[in-house]
């Protein structure tokens, strides 16, 4: 709906990816956007991910604003060398006389049962890059005003879409073109014991744990990252000063993961507001395991709920 | 003047009726070869039916069926030697049953459980390679750790027609042209990757042509005549162990499935072209073959496949009986030694985590 609205207010904007045209993505994100706008401004391309990428730097140093999609996370690593090497810092290296405002969606995090290679959440690779933006929406009207907004802007966006949220969560979404800003987190629910902050598809264990806590008597503030690279420290922090207490959830393994960086954010510039230690509930470091064990893997509602009551403990 | 020039051969034995169009290879000498090709063709097309249906039924995860591909798949695996190394895709399925993987093996995989990768035998085949086209580095790699050691065997990598939009694919074909390595690259071009037919991944003629700038040997076979896929493989494979190098082989094919189960072909490919394919499928012709050599009847049929499908149903069973592995399977084979954090993660997955589920 985004690829939509924004296609039909800007002409340079086009999609491209694998089955993205008369198959509409394999996760129906682009379905009849080629029947709308054509196959040139909706293209096929041949199955490779370097060459999206690739391709991503020339058109959009040169007019042409792709929304490209790597057809699942576990594929996006050919492509790695064009967005670390390249489309990252096309602006820096130029001193700003070529620059590469190219969107990247791509599936992420696991809970459908898909085959090996398609559950991955390793944003933590992509926050490391300078010169890109990492988003990460937690539901559709989200996704909506965030990819507008990916789209918009002027720089690399790698879009991050939970898959647990295209199957799990319906919503009815205002096709009016506003974006919502990046670089900013969102409050879903103000509390006051205790922070928590996450993303994507966690949102779901994370709000039924705060519904557990409430009714344990615990008032938990949540907050949506949202963009996970550059992140809103800002408001992580004047949230953390209220209630003394962080709790970071996030799909991805824990190691050097972004709930890491948080953490280091929180200790440099929030120590003395802190009641208790950070806690961190993420995936564990191992591989994502096949489907049997995916919902063993990925963080459950428990350990987010025993984790809070750690902070609370005295 | 030109100072390079190419052609691609193609190659058919057995035409889609089953009448012998090229001489036919010495191992047709012995109906009982063919019977047994045949056999592995019914009995990889009976698996494949229940799978999908086990996918439907919430069974199974994702599964991506080899109907219309069986005699690409017999066909190598005919010609392959128990010694040799085989780097799948997903689909041949035809070949890693006629090399030994069981369909337990395969069902467990496609289960969501990392057993399945564990193959009895044969110890020293790769994986399943869901990522496209990095197997056949894998495969010149290993062709090259047996030109090392001098040992006569061979590898061979599998990959599709999408695949070879991929730069490992031509890595790889480089290299083993460049080292002239004992390994052989078979294309299965079923004439799509998921909704994107051959024509929008490449301008070439023919995806054999593919080897011209390696500097190896390119050849097309009908995918569908499982005498010429073996003999043109055998060949290639007999060529590679000698110490002549690598070879490309485009088996012509067609995927009369959807890509996987999660796949809807419907959305973006002609119901007609489906149809006419349906006329070139594999077993027809070998059952024509066998028919006239005196060595096929309806009734053995009929028994060839009830046989098949008991063979199938004791796998299913065995794979639906198969436990939900514990949570510690997360951690296991990750290190040849687990470090502490993961056995301290290792701790808390078993205090959060090992909920039976089925599958």
């Amino acid at each position: 709906m985004a690829h939509g609205w924004e296609m039909q207010h800007d002409d340079s904007v086009i999609v491209i990816g694998q089955d993205v045209g008369a198959n509409g993505g394999v996760f129906r994100a682009t379905a009849g956007l080629q029947a709308r706008f054509g196959k040139d401004r909706v293209q096929d391309t041949p199955l490779a991910e370097a060459t999206i990428a690739g391709m991503s730097v020339g058109l959009a140093t040169h007019g042409v604003k792709p929304v490209a999609e790597i057809q699942f996370m576990g594929f996006l690593y050919p492509a790695l060398d064009q967005i670390v090497n390249h489309m990252s810092r096309m602006r820096y290296r130029t001193r700003g006389r070529l620059t590469c405002p190219v969107v990247i969606r791509t599936p992420h995090g696991g809970g459908i049962h898909a085959p090996e290679h398609h559950s991955e959440s390793t944003e933590t690779m992509l926050c490391h890059i300078p010169g890109i933006r990492v988003v990460c929406p937690s539901s559709p009207a989200r996704a909506y005003g965030l990819l507008l907004a990916a789209i918009r802007d002027p720089d690399p966006v790698i879009f991050l879409e939970p898959v647990r949220l295209y199957r799990a969560m319906r919503q009815e979404v205002n096709d009016d073109g506003q974006a919502l800003p990046l670089d900013h987190c969102f409050i879903l629910r103000e509390g006051s014991d205790v922070t928590i902050v996450t993303w994507g598809a966690m949102i779901i264990e994370t709000l039924r744990a705060v519904d557990e806590l409430e009714s344990l008597g615990v008032s938990a503030e949540v907050i949506d990252a949202a963009t996970l690279s550059p992140i809103d420290g800002e408001s992580i922090l004047s949230s953390v000063a209220k209630t003394g207490r962080l709790v970071i959830v996030h799909e991805a393994a824990r190691n050097v993961g972004v709930g890491a960086e948080i953490a280091a954010l929180v200790a440099e510039h929030g120590l003395y507001d802190l009641h208790a230690p950070i806690q961190r509930v993420a995936g564990f470091d191992t591989v994502m395991p096949l489907f049997r064990l995916e919902h063993d893997y990925i963080p459950s509602t428990q350990r987010i709920v025993d984790a809070v009551r750690l902070t609370l403990a005295d | 003047m030109p100072v390079a020039e190419f052609k691609i051969e193609y190659k058919q034995i057995l035409d889609p009726k089953g009448n012998i169009v090229a001489p036919l290879p010495k191992f047709a000498a012995d109906v009982g070869d063919v019977v047994r090709m045949y056999q592995a063709m019914t009995r990889v097309r009976v698996f494949d039916a229940k799978a999908v249906n086990l996918q439907r039924t919430g069974q199974l995860g994702t599964y991506p069926s080899s109907l219309g591909h069986e005699a690409a798949h017999v066909g190598v695996g005919a010609a392959m030697r128990p010694e040799d190394v085989l780097a799948p895709v997903y689909r041949e399925f035809g070949t890693q049953l006629w090399r030994g993987v069981t369909m337990t093996e395969i069902l467990l995989y496609w289960g969501g459980d990392e057993r399945g990768n564990d193959f009895a035998v044969p110890r020293q085949d790769f994986a399943w390679c869901v990522p496209i086209a990095t197997q056949t580095l894998h495969a010149a790699g290993a062709a090259m750790a047996f030109k090392l050691r001098k040992e006569p065997r061979c590898a061979l990598a599998y990959i599709g027609d999408g695949g070879t939009s991929e730069g490992a694919f031509y890595e790889a074909l480089n290299l083993a042209g460049a080292r002239a390595l004992p390994v052989v690259f078979v294309i299965v071009n079923n004439g799509w990757a998921i909704s994107v037919p051959v024509a929008a991944q490449t301008a070439a003629r023919t995806l054999a042509q593919k080897a011209v700038a390696a500097g190896i040997p390119g050849v097309q076979v009908d995918g569908n005549d499982v005498f010429a896929v073996r003999e043109v493989v055998g060949e290639a494979l007999a060529t590679a162990r000698r110490g002549g190098g690598p070879c490309l082989i485009e088996a012509l094919t067609y995927r009369l499935s959807d890509h996987t189960t999660s796949d809807d072909a419907s959305r973006y490919r002609d119901s007609r072209e489906v149809a006419e394919a349906w006329a070139l499928e594999p077993l027809i012709r070998v059952r024509e073959y066998l028919r006239k050599a005196g060595a096929w009847t309806e009734l053995w049929e009929q028994a060839l496949l009830q046989d098949s499908a008991r063979e199938v149903d004791a796998a299913v069973a065995e794979y639906l009986n198969t436990a939900k592995p514990s949570t510690d399977a997360m951690f296991d084979f990750l290190f040849a030694e687990l470090p502490l954090h993961l056995r301290e993660q290792r701790a808390t997955a078993r205090k959060y985590g090992a909920k039976p589920s089925g599958h």
